[in-house]
């Protein structure tokens, strides 16, 4: 089983939209589990018309809670508090955690002299295993201001690479997060290898760059796709010899085309709804990353 | 000797669990008497450093050895520190694997040619 | 005032809202802050002279071996497994250490100290009329939101934001997004009118408006292509749309080479002045 993840430092470069192609295509040659590591923003179930199969509970992490009945209002949770998570209710007579600050750190936890603040396991999210047209579709909702730790990300791709395992499917796609941190760590970790999806702009030029340092600096190969290449094609060679200096391919140039929100507002890969040069772009692509999977 | 196993079960004869960091279950072995016994593993439900947490879990039952299905680095660093040897297997019984052990057929991970993997394959930043 | 300017989804123009907005309003003294500390950008478009750099990170334990009695305290308080006793030896690991101190208070034999683990980078200088700060987390580095938090402590203890204070907030609505809006008086939310745009901005302004209380509103990106999910939940949620820019190639050319839409296409300036005042005019609701 090979694991694909799909990157691009800076948001919005078109991850998503390629990730579903790839889905689409991939899944008309072979047995597929896929899924959506961007758990605070997951958009790969929009164009990809899942049934929800299964929802588990989320768990992670602690949060404190401060029992009225025993806090003596001493303040020293207060004090040892790094995140500012506690604080005194004006007019009431004991101290109360803000569970969106709280770090789960259980600092107050021990320091409370009267014993009076408990750790609660709070359900930070959810993820699901849906069932689509073209494989099964492991996704995941972080609920709103959860700390996205990674763990949600590396449940949701362990569970579709045990699915994976189970009934021997060639390929794990992964669409990844935005940024370098630590969401895009875990949904890194075992890629073979990591497809960038770049903007010829100087932010998406400037974010490829760590990007790439990202996962050169974990050990993935990294394949490059320039989006939208025509927006600014001086940046996009710019890309390109960046690209060659770091050894790194550049598969494709995808021109930008109104096609590609087209396909999104139907809910659609951009390959199952046009037979354009995008789809033509991206299935150079897939055969590409086919190929490159199977040296 | 000592050994630990990680086990989706809390029997002898359950199947190997190659997860160490969230394996379900550790069964601890005296290969020379055969005793044995087994505990839940309570790192399965651990935010972050599942490894860090079991390799502590697995050290404080006084074992030389251990064997899972491989070492993420944290986990390895743990277990090296406490000197505990680590064996790597695919599947089998607890059992099986017990023999296999004692017979030399299961391979020792070579600290000294580790190479760093991934640095933290779970996150566990904010 | 501090206006945070955040999406949900990447991509839909933050940081051009976010920079555009700042250079019209060209408020004297005002601050900037770019708190996507993973992906900084803004600094592309402002071109500041960044003169004061300082290292930012986590406060890791660090053990006084002669005082250590390896009683294994420090391993069970921590939360996050990032201090670990085995026989005589204790391992920390940064990665995982979120800083929080409590290994340190509850270490019987008072034997650890602090130190700073380096993550990033907090840069600082003048672009203009703007004081331009941001925060860079290191490559290889989790966590964004101890750096997005310093660089907010720090330049708003600088410069108290009695004038404008504009802050550029990362893609997604998880931690590092609360840690950059929080204390901002209104949060702006560009989107564009798509199904993507619009799945993202339902949970961002879930995060921002119901469960942190700071009002929002709108900008809706790149309108022309896509459909009306947006205007309805605007309407259906009564959520101000202040602005809409519509899909023009020269934003996007002008954009790519790093140049201010304001710059590029002069008439913009008189419509992010127009932001500026509705945005006034909501906060002062």
């Amino acid at each position: 089983m090979k694991q694909i993840v799909i990157l691009s430092g800076k948001g919005g470069t078109g991850k998503t939209t390629v990730a579903a192609a790839l889905v689409h295509l991939a899944s008309q040659e072979a047995s597929i589990v896929f899924a959506d590591a961007d758990v605070d923003a997951a958009n790969l179930e929009l164009v990809l018309d899942p049934t929800v199969q299964e929802t588990h509970d989320f768990a992670s992490g602690k949060l404190a809670v401060v029992d009225p009945e025993l806090c003596t209002s001493c303040g020293i949770c207060a004090q040892v508090c790094r995140y500012n998570a506690i604080s005194s209710t004006p007019g009431e007579s004991h101290y109360v955690v803000d569970p969106i600050a709280c770090e789960g750190c259980a600092a107050c936890f021990y320091q409370c002299p009267e014993d009076a603040i408990r750790l609660e396991v709070p359900v930070a999210g959810q993820w699901l295993r849906s069932d689509t047209r073209f494989g099964p579709l492991f996704h995941a909702r972080l609920f709103a201001g959860q700390e996205n730790s990674g763990k949600l990300v590396t449940t949701v791709k362990q569970q579709g690479r045990l699915r994976a395992a189970d009934e021997e499917r060639e390929f794990l796609i992964v669409d990844g997060p935005p940024g370098i941190g630590c969401p895009v760590i875990s949904a890194s970790a075992g890629a073979d290898l990591a497809l960038l999806v770049v903007e010829p702009t100087v932010s998406g030029v400037h974010d490829l760059e760590r990007a790439l340092a990202t996962t050169n600096h974990f050990r993935i190969p990294s394949l490059v796709v320039i989006n939208k290449a025509d927006i600014n094609p001086k940046r996009a060679d710019e890309i390109a010899a960046f690209c060659q200096e770091q050894g790194i391919e550049v598969v494709s140039r995808i021109l930008y085309d109104d096609v590609v929100t087209e396909a999104m507002v139907q809910g659609l890969p951009v390959t199952a709804f046009e037979d354009g040069a995008v789809t033509a772009e991206l299935e150079h692509v897939w055969r590409h990353v086919r190929d490159w999977l199977a040296r | 000797m000592k050994i630990a196993i990680s086990a989706t079960a809390s029997d002898i004869n359950s199947p190997f669990d190659p997860r160490f960091g969230r394996g379900a279950s550790f069964v601890f072995v005296d290969t020379e008497t055969g005793k044995w016994e087994t505990y839940p593993n309570t790192a399965v439900s651990a935010s972050g450093g599942a490894g860090i947490q079991t390799a502590q879990f697995v050290a404080k039952h006084g074992v030389q050895a251990v064997v899972s299905g491989g070492f993420g680095p944290n986990a390895f660093a743990t277990l090296n520190a406490a000197g505990i040897k680590m064996f790597v297997a695919r599947d089998g019984t607890v059992q099986e694997l017990v023999k296999k052990l004692k017979a030399g057929e299961l391979q020792e991970v070579d600290a000294a040619k580790r190479t760093v993997g991934l640095r933290h394959a779970r996150g566990g930043g904010r | 005032m501090i206006i945070a300017v955040a999406s949900g989804k990447g991509g839909t123009g933050k940081t051009t809202v976010a920079v555009n907005l700042a250079l019209a309003a060209n408020s004297a003294n005002s601050l900037f802050l770019d708190c996507d500390v993973e992906e900084p950008n803004a600094a592309l478009f402002l071109h500041p002279t960044l003169e004061h750099r300082k290292e930012v990170g986590i406060l890791i334990p660090q053990v006084d071996e002669a005082k250590c009695t390896a009683c294994g305290r420090c391993a069970e308080v921590c939360q996050f497994n990032a201090i670990a006793v085995v026989g005589q030896k204790v391992l920390v690991f940064p990665e995982l250490c979120h800083g929080c101190g409590s290994c340190t208070l509850n270490c019987p034999e008072e034997a650890i100290t602090e130190v700073l683990n380096v993550t990033g980078v907090l840069e600082s200088g003048p672009a203009g009329a703007i004081q331009f700060w941001q925060g860079v987390m290191d490559v290889g580095q989790a966590m964004a939101t101890p750096i997005i938090h310093q660089l907010k402590t720090r330049s708003l203890e600088v410069q108290p934001p009695d004038g404008l204070a504009i802050i550029d907030v990362s893609p997604g609505a998880a931690c590092p997004v609360v840690e950059a809006v929080h204390g901002a008086d209104f949060c702006l939310m560009v989107t564009e009118p798509t199904p993507f745009g619009l799945h993202d901005l339902r949970i961002a302004v879930e995060v921002i408006r119901d469960e942190l209380h700071i009002p929002v509103g709108i900008v809706v990106n790149r309108e022309g292509v896509g459909d009306s999910g947006v205007d309805e939940y605007c309407a259906a949620e009564g959520v101000p749309i202040l602005m809409r820019i519509p899909l023009d190639r020269r934003i996007a050319e002008a954009h790519s080479e790093g140049v201010p839409v304001v710059e590029a296409l002069p008439e913009y300036r008189a419509k992010f002045i127009t932001l500026y005042g509705r945005i006034q005019e909501e906060v002062a609701k």
